[in-house]
């Protein structure tokens, strides 16, 4: 198993394609919170979003929050969401706001590995349910847009040492969950033949 | 043993109801620390044990800091075993559960996670139409009262599942939908967790059965040998599926299999699926008829 630190937004895009699926990953810089709500709002409700996405890691969460002042919030506790329910902005967050990695916890279905391929954009595994941990890696939120759909905001983050985090579905068409589901479906045939 | 004693009994219920919430989402019981430690043991996928030993790492700097081990405060579900002679009436039970919900998520504060079904607006602090969650159970010849609090973060409640078997399924038929639900399921709700089987009943009250077997402490086996059978059979079927901690493979998909059965109609075999992410989030307490709080006891 590989392991990379990789620092976002990215400039060069030619960073993505070493990244391979099974891979360990640990990321600097300034990752984006991103939940339902805020991608129904841009892609079904077509409001562009308040933020330059290019190069961006966007990351499935809705954190525990206090306010402090207007507009500014402390972290109390961070953590990631179930991704599935999001995949069809997939293609979308990566052709036109030229997004490049997704993290969330429990994988994107096949759907997404065809235009991540195409698009070369990558899905990080996060350890679901690990907040207490994420929490201590996120230095501050440095911005919150779109307050009212609190806590459905759009976050912006700076991170030091995010991770581990596996690469599930990288760039070049390969994603771990198929290859476990696929190992699974196979099992459970024999299984089913010793019930 | 920690105790709070209060004049007012329906304070003494608020006040445990939030302190329940609060203290399911930040300790993690000891039997589920233990089976974490015994799924790290035993796991030999190189990814699959990385994930678990973050998730230790996870659990002792939630209780270094004191912090919510999840960000996912869920939907707290209460199960109450009221007394018949418990001197306070259930629709007073049912309000002060609810105020202490809100009083903890304001207090703390914890995420809101409840919205209006259709217009998906927020509706506070995690209490609203029907919310918090409450099963009842009622007690004769006992005055007290034991309160169970399961917060249900979304990862894991997505994941139920429900077949209506027929009888021809035979037993044969419900491991099937076990296994099919789990493998579906992937890495979704964050494996390894609790799976838990409702047998029997009727739909609804199969699902009820499925969710009060998530509660159960890891490992503890349902009092009727055939049905517990079932549990070890479920257990060791579904961690030959390989699917692994967070889905992405290896020896341990699940930490372990609880059923809990009713009897049923003669033409209707219901099984559910509740699944139950890693963190496995419960706390209960003792409530005496005299407002005195014994908050060790387990049910």
């Amino acid at each position: 198993m590989a392991h990379h630190e990789v620092t976002f937004p990215i400039t060069d895009p030619h960073e993505i394609l070493k990244l391979r699926a099974g891979d360990e990953v640990t990321v600097q810089g300034h990752i984006i919170g991103i939940r339902d709500r805020t991608q129904i709002r841009i892609f079904d409700q077509g409001v562009e979003p308040p933020m330059d996405l290019s190069g961006a890691f966007l990351l499935h969460t809705a954190p525990n929050v206090r306010k402090v002042a207007e507009g500014r919030y402390e972290k109390i506790c961070i953590g990631t969401t179930t991704s599935a329910r999001m995949v069809r902005f997939t293609e979308g967050l990566g052709a036109q706001y030229g997004v490049r990695a997704i993290c969330g916890k429990g994988g994107f279905p096949d759907v997404a590995i065809e235009p991540m391929q195409r698009l070369g954009m990558v899905y990080f595994a996060i350890v679901g349910g690990a907040a207490a941990l994420e929490t201590t890696q996120i230095e501050e939120i440095e911005e919150v847009l779109w307050e009212e759909l609190m806590p459905e905001c759009l976050w912006k983050f700076r991170v030091k040492d995010f991770g581990p985090l596996i690469v599930g579905i990288d760039a070049h068409g390969n994603s771990l969950y198929h290859d476990v589901q696929a190992r699974a479906h196979d099992k459970l045939k024999e299984l089913y033949a010793r019930l | 043993m920690t105790t709070i004693t209060t004049t007012d009994l329906a304070g003494a219920v608020e006040d445990v109801a939030a302190h329940l919430y609060v203290w399911a989402l930040k300790d993690i019981p000891q039997d589920l620390r233990d089976a974490l430690a015994a799924a790290r043991d035993r796991e030999t996928s190189t990814t699959g044990i990385r994930i678990l030993e973050t998730i230790h790492r996870n659990v002792s700097i939630a209780d270094e800091q004191k912090n919510l081990v999840c960000q996912d405060t869920g939907i707290a579900v209460y199960t109450c075993r009221v007394g018949e002679h418990f001197p306070l009436h259930p629709a007073r039970i049912y309000a002060s559960l609810k105020a202490g919900t809100a009083r903890a998520t304001v207090e703390h504060p914890l995420r809101s996670n409840a919205v209006h079904v259709l217009t998906r607006e927020n509706t506070g602090p995690n209490v609203g139409h029907r919310l918090p969650i409450v099963h009842w159970e009622f007690i004769p010849d006992w005055d007290g009262l034991d309160v169970k609090c399961v917060p249900k973060g979304s990862g894991s409640e997505n994941m139920s599942f429900l077949k209506m078997c027929v009888p021809a399924d035979g037993v044969s038929g419900i491991k099937k939908f076990v296994l099919e639900s789990i493998v579906d399921a992937g890495g979704k709700p964050c494996p390894p967790g609790i799976v838990g089987v409702g047998i029997g009943g009727s739909a609804d009250y199969a699902m009820y059965l499925a969710k009060e077997a998530i509660a159960r402490p890891v490992g503890t086996r349902n009092a009727d040998p055939l049905v517990a059978q079932l549990e070890d059979e479920l257990y060791g079927l579904l961690n030959e599926t390989g699917i692994g901690p967070m889905g992405l493979g290896g020896d341990v998909t699940v930490l372990q299999c609880h059923i809990e059965h009713a009897d049923t109609h003669m033409t209707l075999n219901p099984v559910a699926v509740n699944y139950q992410c890693w963190a496995a989030r419960r706390a209960s307490a003792h409530i005496a008829a005299d407002g005195s709080v014994d908050f060790d006891r387990e049910f």
